[in-house]
């Protein structure tokens, strides 16, 4: 029941397959945080996945020592805007899960800082989903998450968690912080699941 | 118009006690009951929301504009009022290259009907220590347009005559760019305890105590509760500010928990 704004005709259209609906261009990298940006040292940075049965970990410099991906990606902000092309390095979820066994399907992301969202273990594996530490080249800026973040392209950004220090294997999907505040379980931005 | 989606039947039970403490957002109808300058750059809006199920002070709503040929443009606007009823603030700044926010600025009139998306957020917001417990002072931190959410927050702080002792610090560029300056200055003159500091960047006026000039640490320090008081602070403005202040804020020994952010960005 969409109707025509009145006096609204809109920029130059700026018609793109890749952009989901609902979704505008830009070409800074806005910053959206929920409280301070938590300066974590390397030295400290340790990465664990917990499942049933064990607890996984990486310091710095094992993390950098797996195999590394380049990842060029479009990345979608349920504050509506995305940004085309990005280029990013990281380890890929399949690397880090070699050597993990567990039967749970689903994924809390923790991160320094106390920030948690929920992703189930499917949109995580098959090259869907990174560790990431470098964007553009460079070190990835703590206000985007360095030294390390969860990218996770194909959902809406809020899940690519910021700072992350570790995964929580669950027997049941949970809402993590923007979840519970309002944000969709999923957040597939195709199907514009931003809240619900 | 698209349904609000639900989230899935997986939802534990305490994602469901999470889920139902948060106002249902959905899209309604606004009718422009009124549009006027409220400085050289922004315009206030009262919208006249069909359906509103009214929210807390600090949430926004989106806006979704429509053109003749179908195209959309959907962008986030923080809310300046708050409590129930269906009428609903807006103040909007107008963004050099915006395309949304020159349209609500320069074009919208009474009697134009807008599609919102809300009340969303439930993370930024404040409620009354009666609803909430919670009676730890609160202090505001505003960078120019993000004063909007922050002033929604002090002036239910006022309508409720809520004890927390409440303070605002607020940037702003010169005099003519204060948002809600009269209401800002009925708040001090209420009987709820509440405290404005005012900052100005570029021109401040005859005779202030204080040349123009960007908050530093220690003015940051002089205006706001001190860690030791532990208040609540919420912050919000441009990136670059609310990062400074909130890296300010940690130094001076303020919890992280305790701050809550919301950074302005994008277009």
């Amino acid at each position: 029941m969409s109707f025509i704004t009145r006096g609204f005709s809109g920029r130059s259209r700026e018609r793109d397959d890749r952009l989901p609906p609902g979704q505008t261009l830009v070409h800074d990298f806005p910053v959206l945080s929920a409280g301070p940006t938590p300066e974590v040292d390397t030295a400290e940075w340790e990465f664990t996945i917990r499942t049933e049965s064990a607890v996984h970990r990486w310091n710095w410099d094992e993390f950098l020592a797996l195999q590394i991906d380049e990842v060029d990606t479009d990345i979608h902000c349920v504050t509506h805007w995305s940004k085309l092309g990005t280029s990013w390095r990281g380890v890929s979820l399949d690397t880090l899960f070699e050597q993990v066994e567990t039967e749970q399907e689903y994924v809390m992301a923790h991160s320094y800082g106390g920030y948690t969202t929920n992703v189930p273990l499917d949109e995580l594996l098959d090259g869907k989903a990174w560790v990431a530490f470098e964007f553009d080249g460079q070190a990835l800026e703590p206000e985007h998450g360095g030294p390390a973040r969860l990218l996770v392209p194909h959902l809406y950004f809020w899940k690519s968690a910021k700072w992350v220090r570790g995964l929580v294997m669950m027997d049941q999907d949970e809402p993590g912080f923007w979840e519970q505040n309002g944000y969709h379980l999923h957040g597939d931005p195709w199907k514009e699941e931003r809240y619900w | 118009m698209s349904e609000v989606s639900t989230p899935g039947a997986t939802a534990t039970p305490a994602a469901s006690a999470a889920l139902r403490a948060v106002p249902r957002s959905g899209w309604h109808v606004a009718t422009v009951a009124a549009a006027r300058r409220e400085t050289p750059n922004a315009s206030r809006l009262e919208l006249e929301v069909d359906g509103w199920p009214g929210n807390a002070a600090g949430q926004h709503l989106d806006v979704r504009l429509t053109a003749p040929d179908g195209y959309t443009a959907t962008r986030s606007y923080s809310i300046a009022s708050s409590g129930p009823g269906t009428r609903v603030t807006l103040a909007v700044d107008k963004l050099p290259d915006g395309e949304v926010s020159p349209y609500l600025v320069d074009e919208v009139r009474a009697g134009d009907m807008l599609e919102v998306h809300g009340p969303l957020g439930a993370f930024f917001v404040w409620a009354p220590v009666a609803e909430t417990g919670d009676a730890r002072p609160v202090q505001l931190i505003a960078g120019g347009s993000g004063v909007v959410p922050l002033f929604a927050m002090a002036q239910a702080h006022g309508d409720a005559d809520d004890p927390v002792p409440f303070r605002l610090l607020y940037s702003a560029r010169t005099p003519d760019d204060v948002y809600f300056a009269g209401e800002l200055q009925r708040l001090v003159g209420a009987s709820a305890p509440f405290r404005l500091d005012l900052v100005y960047t570029r021109r401040a006026p005859e005779g202030w105590r204080a040349p123009a000039a960007r908050i530093t640490r220690e003015t940051l320090e002089a205006a706001v509760f001190p860690a030791a008081e532990q208040p609540r602070v919420y912050v919000c403005g441009s990136t670059g500010f609310v990062e400074r202040v909130a890296d300010w804020l940690v130094e001076l020994g303020h919890d992280p928990r305790s701050i809550r952010t919301e950074r302005y960005g994008g277009t």
